[in-house]
C-alpha cells in the first residue's frame, strides 16, 4: 500500500468516525422525546392523564370500591406563595367525578405567575388517573397579597390495579416567566421569544 | 547508496527543538510521553485533593475545610481522575505501544494526534481555574446532575466546557487509534494476531465515539436550561430531572468499560510474560472484551434503582448487570490459567499485575452486591459504593497502568528502573491501598453515606483508619515518580526484549526505539516470531 493510498483511506475512515460522533451526539439528543413518548406509554414518571368532561361522564361508577386520594403540594426554593391542599386526603369510588378546591396566597409582595407541576404516585397509578378540569392545565397569574382558589375535578378510573388503594396527587408551583408560552406537558422546548 | 542513507538519516534528524518540538511534534512517541507526564501530574493533582477529603475525614466534626470546598474536593477529585489521570494515561499507552504492537510506522492522523494532546492542558486550565473563582469549584459531584448543578456559581460554564474538551480530545484519539490499528498494520498482522492491548483498545475507541457525544448532548443541555431558557431537565417547563440521570449513565456505564478494558489488555500482556506461557484462551479474551463492550450499553439504570423504576425495568437492568460478571469471569480465569503450573517470577509489573487481578476481582464482587437492585436500595449512595468503585478503579486501572509502566519503561528510556524502588512501591502501595479502601466497605454498610465531610461518631474509627491508609498510599506514589525520573536519567542499559519472556514486535526494536521505527513494516516471520 502506498503512502497516498493509505493517507486517503484514513481520512476517508476519520470521516466515517466523525459522523459516527455526530450520529451519536444527536442520539443524545433524541433519547428526549423518546423518553417523554417512554413515559407517556407507561405513565412511569407520574404523568397524569387527561380526559373531557363527556369521557369521564361515560365511565361506570363502581360504587363498591374505595380509594384514598392523598393531595401533596409544595413551592419551589426562593417562591414565596403559599399553597395549601384542601385536605390532607379524600376517600373516593372509582369512576365518580370529584372536584375539590385548593388555596394558594401570593406572599411575595409583587404581582407574579405561576405554573403547577402535577405528579401521580404510585407511578402505575398514573394511568388511571385523570383531571378534566385542573389549574395546572394554565398559568396561574396572582396580584400580590391575593388568595386564589384553584379547582381540580378529577376521576380515578375503575381499571385501576386492585392492589392500589391509596393514589397521591402531588402540585409543585414554579415560578412561570411572564413571556414564556404555557410549557406543561412539553419538555425541552425553546423559548418563543 | 550511502548518499541516500546520509540523506534519509538528515532527513529524520530535522525536528526542532525544545519547546517548539513538544508544541508541533507529530511523532506518536513524542506525543505519547506527553500524555503520560500529562497524566502522571493530573494523578497527583486529584491524588492531593484526596488527600484533602481524608484529612477532612480523619476525625468526625469540620476541622480543615468548609463543606462547600469539601463537595468541590469530592466533584474535582473524580473529574480530575477521571478525565485528566486515567483517560489520557491509556490514550498515551495507545500512542507509544499501538504503532510499535503493529509494525506501523506512527498513528494514521498524526497532526490530528498532536491536537487531541493539546486540548488537555487547556481543558484542564479551564477546569482547575474554577477552583479560584467566586463561588467556588462545582460541587454538586462529578455526575453533575440537575437541579443541584445548576446552582453551580460561575464556574459552571467552565465545566461545561472543560467537559466539551475533555471529550473532543477523546474522540479525536479514539478516531486516531481505529484508523490506524484498521488501516495501518504490517502485511500478515491479521486481526486474530493483535495483542490483547491493541484490541482492549479498539473495543474502547468504539466505546468512546459511541458514548462520549451523548454526554457532551447532556452537559449541552444543562448548558442551555442554564442559561437560554430550555426546559430539559426543569420541572418547572416540563422538564424531568431523571432524564438527565438516564442520558448521563448511557454515557457514564460504557465510560467505566473505558477506564479498565486497556488495563485488561495490559494484564494479558504482563501476566504471559513472567509466567513465560502463552496467554490461556486467546480468542476467548477477545469475544469476553466485546462483549462486555455491548453489555455496557444496556445496563446504565442500575446506577439509578431508587428514582423509581417499574418492577420490569429493574429486573431487566439487575439481569443486565449481573450477566457482565460472566465475560469479567473468563477474563480472571485466563489469567488465573495462565499462570498456573508456569515458571513465574516475580518483578514489579508481574506483582502490579497479579495483584490487578486479585484486587480487582474484589472489585467486581462488590459491584455484583450493587447489582442486585434490593440490596442496593441499602448501599445507594453510601461508603460501600465509594470502596467498589475504588476498588475497581484504583487497584484496578491505575494498578494497570503502573504495571504497564514498569513493563514498557525500559523499552521507551531505553534503561531498567530500579527494582528495589519498585518492590517498596509495590508493597506499600498494596499494603496501604487495603488499609485505604477495604474498611469503606465496613462504613457503607454500617450505612454512612458519601459526599459528606462531617459524619457520625459511630463511623470514626474506620475513617481514621482509612485516612491512615490514605496519607501512606499517596506518599507512596513519590516513590513511583523518583523510579521513573531515575529510569528516565540513567540506570543499566535495557536489551531488546528486556525481559526473558517478552514476545511481539515491541520487544524487537532497540531501547529506546529509534525516532522513527517499522519505516518499512517487519517481515512476516517477524510476525510470527513474535506471536505466542
Amino acid at each position: 500500500m502506498t503512502d497516498t493510498i493509505r493517507s486517503s483511506a484514513n481520512r476517508r475512515l476519520a470521516y466515517k468516525l466523525l459522523g459516527l460522533t455526530g450520529l451519536m451526539f444527536g442520539f443524545g439528543y433524541a433519547l428526549v422525546p423518546l423518553y417523554n413518548v417512554f413515559c407517556e406509554v407507561t405513565g412511569i414518571n407520574g404523568k397524569t392523564g387527561e380526559l373531557s368532561a363527556a369521557q369521564a361522564d361515560a365511565m361506570q361508577p363502581d360504587l363498591s370500591r374505595e380509594v384514598t386520594v392523598e393531595f401533596v403540594t409544595s413551592v419551589s426554593a426562593g417562591l414565596a406563595w403559599q399553597f395549601s391542599a384542601p385536605a390532607q386526603k379524600i376517600v373516593v369510588h372509582p369512576g365518580v367525578v370529584t372536584a375539590v378546591e385548593f388555596e394558594v396566597v401570593n406572599n411575595a409582595g409583587r404581582d407574579m405567575v405561576g405554573q403547577a407541576i402535577p405528579s401521580v404516585a404510585p407511578s402505575t397509578a398514573a394511568r388511571y388517573f385523570s383531571k378534566t378540569e385542573c389549574f395546572c392545565f394554565n398559568r396561574q397569574p396572582l396580584v400580590a397579597g391575593k388568595v386564589s382558589k384553584l379547582p381540580v375535578r378529577f376521576i380515578v378510573d375503575p381499571k385501576l390495579p386492585a392492589d392500589v388503594q391509596t393514589v397521591t396527587l402531588g402540585y409543585t408551583f414554579f415560578e412561570a416567566l411572564p413571556d414564556a408560552p404555557d410549557t406543561n406537558q412539553k419538555r425541552g422546548s425553546l423559548p418563543s421569544t | 547508496m550511502s548518499t541516500a542513507a546520509a540523506h534519509h538519516d538528515e532527513h529524520h534528524a530535522h525536528h526542532p527543538s525544545g519547546i517548539t518540538r513538544w508544541l508541533t511534534t507529530t511523532n506518536h512517541k513524542d506525543i505519547g510521553t506527553m500524555y503520560l507526564v500529562f497524566s502522571l501530574i493530573m494523578f497527583f493533582i486529584g491524588g492531593a485533593m484526596a488527600m484533602i477529603i481524608r484529612l477532612e475525614l480523619f476525625q468526625p466534626g469540620l476541622q480543615w475545610v468548609n463543606p462547600q470546598f469539601f463537595n468541590s474536593m469530592t466533584t474535582m477529585h473524580a473529574l480530575v481522575m477521571i478525565f485528566g489521570a486515567v483517560m489520557p494515561a491509556w490514550t498515551g499507552f495507545a500512542n507509544w505501544l499501538v504503532p510499535l504492537m503493529i509494525g506501523a510506522p506512527d498513528m494514521a492522523l498524526p497532526r490530528l494526534n498532536n491536537w487531541s494532546f493539546w486540548i488537555l492542558p487547556f481543558a484542564f486550565t479551564l477546569l482547575l481555574s474554577t477552583l479560584f473563582m467566586p463561588g467556588g469549584a462545582p460541587a454538586g459531584g462529578w455526575t453533575m446532575y440537575p437541579p443541584l448543578v445548576l446552582q453551580t456559581g460561575n464556574a459552571f460554564p467552565f465545566l461545561i466546557f472543560a467537559v466539551h474538551f475533555m471529550g473532543a480530545s477523546s474522540i479525536a484519539g479514539a478516531i486516531n487509534i481505529i484508523a490506524t490499528v484498521f488501516n495501518m498494520r504490517a502485511p500478515g498482522m491479521t486481526l486474530m494476531k493483535l495483542p490483547l492491548f491493541v484490541w482492549t483498545w479498539i473495543i474502547t475507541a468504539f466505546l468512546l465515539i459511541a458514548s462520549i457525544p451523548v454526554l457532551a448532548g447532556a452537559v449541552t443541555m444543562l448548558l442551555t436550561d442554564k442559561f437560554f431558557g430550555t426546559s430539559f431537565f426543569s420541572a418547572a417547563g416540563g422538564g424531568d430531572p431523571v432524564m438527565f440521570q438516564h442520558i448521563f449513565w448511557f454515557f457514564g456505564h460504557p465510560e467505566v468499560y473505558i477506564l479498565i478494558l486497556p488495563a485488561f489488555g495490559i494484564a494479558s500482556a504482563i501476566i504471559p510474560t513472567f509466567a513465560r506461557k502463552p496467554l490461556f484462551g486467546y480468542s476467548s479474551m477477545v469475544y469476553a472484551s466485546a462483549s462486555i463492550a455491548f453489555l455496557s450499553f444496556i445496563v446504565w439504570a442500575h446506577h439509578m434503582f431508587t428514582v423509581g423504576m417499574p418492577l420490569a425495568g429493574e429486573l431487566f437492568f439487575m439481569y443486565a448487570t449481573v450477566l457482565i460478571a460472566v465475560p469479567t469471569g473468563v477474563k480472571v480465569f485466563n489469567w488465573v490459567a495462565t499462570m498456573w503450573q508456569s515458571s513465574m517470577t516475580f518483578e514489579t509489573p508481574m506483582l502490579f499485575a497479579i495483584a490487578f487481578v486479585v484486587l480487582f476481582t474484589i472489585g467486581g464482587f462488590s459491584g455484583l452486591m450493587l447489582g442486585i437492585t434490593p440490596v442496593d436500595f441499602q448501599y445507594h449512595d453510601t461508603y460501600f459504593v465509594v470502596a467498589h468503585f475504588h476498588y475497581v478503579l484504583v487497584t484496578g486501572a491505575v494498578y494497570a497502568l503502573i504495571a504497564g509502566t514498569y513493563f514498557w519503561l525500559p523499552k521507551w528510556t531505553g534503561h531498567m528502573y530500579s527494582e528495589t524502588l519498585g518492590k517498596w512501591h509495590f508493597w506499600l502501595s498494596t499494603i496501604s491501598v487495603n488499609v485505604l479502601f477495604f474498611p469503606q466497605h465496613f462504613l457503607g454498610l454500617a450505612g454512612m453515606p458519601r459526599r459528606i465531610p462531617d459524619y457520625a461518631v459511630q463511623f470514626a474509627d474506620w475513617n481514621m483508619v482509612s485516612s491512615i491508609g490514605g496519607f501512606v498510599f499517596g506518599l507512596s506514589q513519590i516513590l513511583f515518580v523518583v523510579g521513573i525520573v531515575k529510569c528516565a536519567r540513567g540506570g543499566k542499559q535495557a536489551t531488546s526484549q528486556v525481559w526473558e519472556g517478552a514476545h511481539g514486535l515491541e520487544w524487537t526494536l532497540s531501547s529506546p526505539p529509534p525516532y522513527h521505527s517499522f519505516s518499512t513494516p517487519p517481515a512476516a516471520a517477524t510476525i510470527e516470531g513474535g506471536m505466542r
